[in-house]
């Protein structure tokens, strides 16, 4: 295909960047400072803006936070996804299994798609093409990558239907999605993304379509698979429960940005960050009976009008001086925490109002005009 | 919406055996489409076995015979040179149907082609080849093909490329606008999250699911196909050679004797609407059959 033809929902590499030293060996993914903007019609949406994390192999990480947090772009991001236009990724690097992936030709990311990391969508009743037995669909996700006949490929895709639980495999590979319960499918879909041995599986809200009996087994068998074929996996959420039950590690993340990290028992029990603190005290079993519940109060800021400081500032119960005007940058609070608040800095580091210099890039909020 | 649709489509206890069987068991308990489908059978079995069938060649019968009424030696009659009506629509009926259907294959072919290229790959391919459409889609579609006949010249191929071309446009947006849709459709993307190529995705992914629209528009073309064919024949820029059977310039031809011989009308007319009917009906009940969300 020539360079006319658009990439079909691919992101282009981003070409003619210099990027920095590779992370260490035990670093499966790191990402630097990502920003994945996109331009629309009313301006520019700063859906990730500067998101820094790590996943090391064989490694669980939880990134939760509310719809439209910027969660599914950076997975989407990271898996080089987004479609571009209307997305820009702005800055920022990945690094997957020593490479810097946001450079990578297109070719060889789709190489690394599918085989090295793969993703679990949230909607499995229509995340299966609906004309191909999903036998068929699991063959071809195998011959994609690999040199196998394709007695083979099926082969291996009835033993990835028994190693997800599907009873009767060979006759489940013959039907067509249509004839599969939800959860099922979901069953498929892991089948699917864990085909080819992936080093990273990113699961975008594996559970949400699915009713709640069902979330937990499918919770359960994501579980026993990570850990049956080690690989690392990024799981996204906006349930608090299903990552105190699945993960090691969680980062929060609100309007773009993440708010904290570390491992989840200490984010749940012990949350630094006052936007967490509001998650995790409005669940409602922490409150008694018959007492109102709490709420973190007011919305989610407009994506056009960012607030210029802390981005949770405007609903923040502990706002002081500092926030209004300057947006804190993750600081290491303890061992293996990180924490984005003010609070949380001694008082020497904290900027004034007489510091000219912002610490965080402003967010353009203006129409850029036409891309 | 569109998962509680798909849901709700799988009925219960079945042996369920794919898409394709559902939509033909769906398409047999549709009766006005098997009405449909019986005249088009009709036809293709007097096109198939004209010459046993026939009691007469398309072109034996004696002047002296000139524009007979209808009788037992001539079922409908006989027209100006005394050849068998019946024995011609018969023969006619192998153009009419020959001719319309591979014109809208012809145009199935460049259509999708178009289409596909332009759906898939987006951009400015997509831009220049839909301003294309778009000129094509400006004019007339009989006018059109009466241009490309007078370009190219009598004849059944010609008619079938003038009737095909001017068919392509409306394949072309349709295909073109089903893989609009399937682009951001959660498969498609799934697909691509298990790094399948974009030519894989077009062909195996956004293709056999874009294709139900397309056999719909198809039948129901073949219809319009055989009134332009059958018009074209009218106009005067048929097969070219006045000794072939053809609806439309049967229709030309006895249009003279309206009066003293209508029956000479109203056989290659009647021939050409039920088989327009038919092929309307099917296109309806396909419609109906590949797309389970119109089932009451």
């Amino acid at each position: 295909m020539s360079t006319v033809v658009d990439l079909n929902g691919e992101s282009p590499a981003a070409e003619g960047r210099t990027v920095g030293p590779p992370p260490a060996a035990d670093v499966l993914l790191e990402v630097r400072g990502l920003k994945t903007y996109f331009h629309v019609m009313d301006g520019t949406v700063a859906a990730v803006d500067g998101v820094d994390f790590q996943l090391k192999r064989g490694e669980t990480l939880g990134l939760v936070g509310e719809s439209g947090c910027g969660k599914s772009v950076t997975s989407l991001t990271i898996m080089r996804l987004v479609d571009i236009p209307p997305g820009e990724i702005v800055a920022g690097e990945v690094w997957f299994d020593g490479r810097e992936i946001l450079s990578l030709p297109m070719a060889e990311m789709r190489k690394i798609r599918g085989a090295d990391m793969s993703m679990i969508f949230q909607e499995p009743m229509t995340s299966l093409n609906p004309v191909f037995t999903v036998g068929n669909q699991i063959a071809e996700a195998v011959k994609a990558h690999r040199p196998v006949s394709n007695r083979e490929a099926w082969n291996r895709g009835v033993e990835m239907l028994a190693a997800v639980g599907i009873p009767a495999p060979e006759r489940r590979a013959k039907q067509y999605p249509h004839e599969l319960s939800g959860g099922m499918r979901q069953r498929v879909m892991i089948a699917m993304a864990l085909s080819c041995d992936p080093k990273l599986v990113i699961a975008d809200e594996p559970t949400t379509a699915l009713d709640v009996t069902i979330q937990a087994q499918i919770l359960e068998l994501i579980k026993a698979m990570q850990e049956r074929t080690g690989a690392a996996l990024l799981l996204i959420t906006h349930d608090l429960a299903v990552v105190a039950e699945t993960v090691q590690r969680m980062a929060v993340m609100y309007a773009g940005k993440i708010v904290e990290t570390g491992t989840a028992e200490d984010v749940l029990l012990d949350p630094k960050h006052p936007y967490t603190q509001g998650l995790i005290t409005s669940i409602p079993s922490n409150v008694p009976r018959g007492q109102r519940l709490n709420v973190i109060r007011g919305t989610v800021p407009n994506p056009f009008r960012m607030p210029a400081g802390c981005r949770f500032e405007p609903r923040c119960p502990l706002v002081f001086e500092p926030c209004r005007d300057f947006d804190p940058p993750l600081r290491t609070t303890d061992l293996d925490r990180r924490a984005a608040c003010w609070l949380h800095y001694p008082p020497s580091e904290r900027p004034t109002v007489s510091d000219v210099a912002v610490p965080s890039a402003p967010v353009r909020t203006e129409r850029v005009g036409k891309r | 919406m569109a998962t509680s649709a798909a849901v709700t489509i799988a009925p219960t206890a079945r042996v369920s055996r794919g898409l394709w069987h559902d939509a033909f068991r769906r398409l047999m308990r549709n009766r006005p489409a098997i009405v449909g489908l019986t005249c088009i059978a009709i036809f293709v079995f007097g096109a198939v076995f004209a010459p046993l069938i026939a009691p007469y060649g398309p072109t034996v019968g004696e002047l002296s015979n000139s524009l007979q009424g209808p009788s037992l030696a001539h079922i409908m009659g006989t027209d100006l040179q005394g050849y068998d009506e019946f024995s011609r629509v018969l023969y006619g009926a192998r153009i009419s149907l020959t001719v319309g259907v591979i014109a809208v294959v012809f145009g199935l072919i460049g259509g999708t082609t178009v289409g596909a290229i332009a759906g898939g790959a987006g951009g400015l391919v997509d831009g220049f080849l839909m301003r294309v459409i778009d000129v094509l889609l400006a004019v007339p579609g009989i006018l059109l093909a009466i241009g490309i006949v007078a370009w190219l010249g009598h004849g059944e191929i010609q008619i079938m490329l003038a009737v095909g071309i001017s068919y392509s446009p409306i394949f072309a947006r349709l295909l073109r606008g089903s893989l609009l849709a399937l682009r951001e459709s959660d498969y498609v993307i799934a697909a691509r999250s298990m790094g399948a190529s974009p030519v894989r995705i077009l062909l195996r992914h956004m293709l056999p699911n874009a294709l139900t629209p397309l056999i719909v528009q198809a039948t129901l073309a073949a219809a319009t196909a055989i009134i332009d064919v059958a018009g074209l024949g009218f106009l005067g820029l048929g097969p070219g050679d006045p000794r072939i059977a053809e609806w439309g310039e049967m229709l030309t031809d006895s249009s003279r004797f309206l009066q003293s011989a209508p029956y000479l009308i109203f056989f290659p007319g009647a021939a050409i609407v039920i088989s327009a009917v038919g092929f309307n009906l099917l296109g309806d009940g396909l419609r109906e059959a590949l797309d389970p969300r119109l089932k009451r």
